[in-house]
């Protein structure tokens, strides 16, 4: 019955697997859920979604399936008005009167589906001129009505205020999760998660492992005197060197930028990690420091650094044409080049096969001459934490880069 | 589960959300491990106390460390012993079962009651810890190969775990659980949590310290934001210390308690002085 909201979820970008989804049906048909759409929400989160990146699209998701919320135009400010401070207490009732609430509510469920409530919020919104709390009937605060705020009404609907008693059907339309996308943000912590697919294990290290098959061989040798082997436990190999573009286009990422690097940097399971910066394109310098005053020739690049280096390109690699074509394009007047760019990029690209390029623009943005050109020599990503997987996984692939073949 | 009064409702010490209630819940009836998420602080480890303590059950804690092994939690076969013992005469060798040492998760399967089992900060491992343990898990039964011996849970427990999100968790394991990501509890509910821990405490000094507690988490730039453990241990310390409110109005007492860091400390300094008054020019 439910088969559409599992397709609503995968459409909205949520990955549910046909087993989660087949063990929220199995649990919804056993009877293990309360017959509330809020309890819904909650349980079916718990069982649908496995990552606070989606609860944003599993909120987007359940309202579409379930209804969405109040679709013509209310007068909120005037609705919310009538919401703001609240009677902040709940109604005080002898255990008789809840018993008699407890029946009101089973029979109020009962014979209003999620539909029929809406269709009442609606009207009574019509209807309600005036602020009004307590009561039972009209949108206000601290009363047994359905709807309004701060309220005592489990399956209720809840127009504004904070969740009091937990009760609205309608947590999901707020998106409070909308924080938690990965297209969107890209924060240190889940950049140096990230970070941390990129490794290789090889032994090195103290020698802490012990080696039951060697001890036995030693033992044996020895005529039955315990020798004990110890090996080497299996340690990150990765050495990564990061090339960051510091020109002027780039100023609006500079914060997305900072994120990856200070990312980068803490990430302490390299083997080593080396940065650089240039401007706009690469050319017969690169430079130590984000000012560009250090300069470093790039030829050292490939002197001190061997092929298992894996190199990560940050940049728009945005520029006029001639910055990457020409010789003597460099954008800095000072400084002359008698390469173009694009060689310079084209060796990079042929000393570190282990190479790929994070672009901070959006993808959509990427039809520009330069960008393309760049693009078909290093594998392009863009720089959200999508992207960065992708980029990960395309390092420590170990086919050289997949492009060139 | 159409009862409200069975199950857990939190307990008196810890306040849970009434959808983090409902999830527990399920999980227990569902006997699903349950993968809880959320920021340092939020309380992730004691829910499992929590728990244990509505539901009168016993509660076993896996400590999950960089080093960990999935095998360590089910058993070690201790070969080194085993091997030294074999130079002397006065134990029987061949008894392999005394050098095989039972896990946290073997020690929950053997329990002749049911138990809870907290798997504590699973993203500590190595990324592929947490595969490693899906049979276990799911059958809930393991393999000893040493003695050809099946260990199957006389009672499945229920297994909470926590995870800080430092790595991801894979997908495989996560299918096999529910989820649920803790937030970062808002005004309200820290004060009842507040309450909850320090019930004496005067209303107008747990407003004040609020108003001042969100006011720094807010602030750009902090490396580590206090959570709840340090907001509690902060209330602790004014309310011994016996600080007036109007103190707390010019100035942050205490505020090693909040921020545990120098940098965090000088960015807070240099913000403060920026602002002017603590909080008040803000908008």
């Amino acid at each position: 019955m439910f088969v559409d909201f599992f397709y609503t979820l995968r459409k909205k970008g949520v990955p549910v697997s046909i087993k989660e989804f087949m063990s929220f049906i199995e649990a919804l048909y056993n009877g293990h859920f309360q017959s509330s759409i809020n309890h819904l929400y909650h349980i079916g989160k718990a069982f649908l979604v496995k990552s606070e990146a989606y609860f944003d699209a599993y909120d987007l998701a359940f309202n579409e399936y379930f209804g969405g919320i109040v679709t013509e135009n209310i007068e909120l400010d005037k609705v919310l008005g009538w919401l703001e401070n609240p009677l902040n207490r709940l109604p005080k009732m002898s255990p008789e009167e809840l018993m008699e609430f407890q029946k009101q509510l089973e029979e109020f469920k009962r014979t209003h589906d999620l539909e029929e409530m809406m269709r009442q919020f609606r009207e009574r919104l019509k209807e309600q001129k005036e602020r009004h709390d307590g009561g039972h009937k009209w949108v206000g605060t601290g009363g047994y009505s359905p709807f309004g705020a701060y309220g005592y009404h489990p399956g209720g609907i809840r127009a504004g205020g904070e969740s009091w008693m937990q009760s609205a059907s309608k947590v999901a339309a707020e998106r409070r999760f909308r924080n938690y996308r990965n297209d969107i943000i890209l924060d240190v912590r889940q950049t140096k998660m990230a970070l941390k697919k990129l490794r290789e294990l090889k032994r090195e290290g103290a020698q802490e492992e012990l080696d039951i098959e060697e001890t036995i061989d030693k033992t044996a040798k020895e005529g039955g005197e315990i020798e004990l082997v110890f090996n080497r436990s299996r340690e990150n190999s990765v050495r990564i060197i990061l090339l960051m573009d510091t020109g002027g286009s780039m100023l609006p990422y500079t914060e997305l930028c900072e994120k990856l690097f200070s990312a980068a940097t803490q990430a302490n399971h390299f083997k080593e990690f080396r940065y650089f910066f240039f401007h706009n394109c690469i050319y017969q310098d690169i430079y130590e420091d984000m000012a560009n005053y250090k300069n470093v020739p790039t030829e050292k690049l490939f002197s001190l650094f061997n092929k298992n280096y894996k190199l990560i390109l940050v940049g728009d690699a945005r520029m006029a044409y001639s910055e990457l074509f020409d010789v003597n394009g460099c954008i800095d007047y000072f400084s002359t080049n008698d390469r173009p760019g694009l060689e310079w990029l084209s060796r990079i690209r042929d000393h570190f096969p282990h190479s790929i390029w994070l672009n901070p623009t959006h993808r959509n943005f990427w039809g520009h001459y330069t960008v393309d050109t760049i693009g078909k020599i290093f594998p392009m990503f863009e720089l959200t934490i999508d992207g960065l997987k992708d980029a990960i996984k395309a390092l420590t692939s170990r086919t050289k880069n997949l492009m060139h073949q | 589960m159409s009862g409200t009064n069975q199950g857990y409702h939190g307990s008196e010490d810890y306040i849970a959300s009434k959808a983090l209630m409902e999830i527990v819940n399920v999980a227990v009836v569902l006997q699903k491990p349950l993968v809880v998420k959320g920021e340092p602080g939020t309380g992730k480890t004691l829910l499992a106390h929590s728990i244990a303590r509505a539901l009168n059950k016993k509660l076993l804690i896996w400590n999950v460390k960089s080093t960990t092994k999935a095998r360590d939690g089910l058993y070690v076969y201790d070969t080194v012993q085993r091997l030294n013992d074999a130079r002397f005469k006065d134990k029987d060798i061949s008894d392999i079962r005394q050098y095989i040492k039972m896990g946290k998760l073997g020690q929950a399967f053997n329990f002749d009651e049911q138990v809870i089992l907290l798997i504590d900060e699973i993203d500590k491992a190595d990324i592929e810890f947490p595969n490693d343990l899906l049979n276990e898990l799911d059958e809930m039964t393991f393999h000893i190969n040493e003695l050809d011996e099946e260990v199957t849970a006389k009672h499945r427990p229920i297994v909470i775990i926590t995870s800080n999100s430092e790595k991801e968790l894979p997908d495989a394991f996560l299918r096999r659980c529910l989820f649920y990501y803790i937030e970062f509890p808002d005004g309200e509910m820290m004060e009842r949590i507040i309450k909850v821990h320090y019930p004496d405490i005067e209303d107008k000094l747990v407003r004040e310290a609020l108003k001042k507690f969100y006011w720094i988490r807010e602030m750009d730039g902090l490396k580590k934001r206090p959570s709840t453990s340090e907001l509690l241990d902060w209330i602790k310390a004014l309310s011994l210390g016996g600080v007036k409110i109007e103190k707390i109005n010019n100035e942050i007492p205490f505020l090693g308690t909040l921020l545990k860091n120098e940098q965090d400390t000088d960015r807070f300094v240099r913000i403060s002085t920026n602002q002017g008054g603590f909080g008040f020019k803000r908008r």
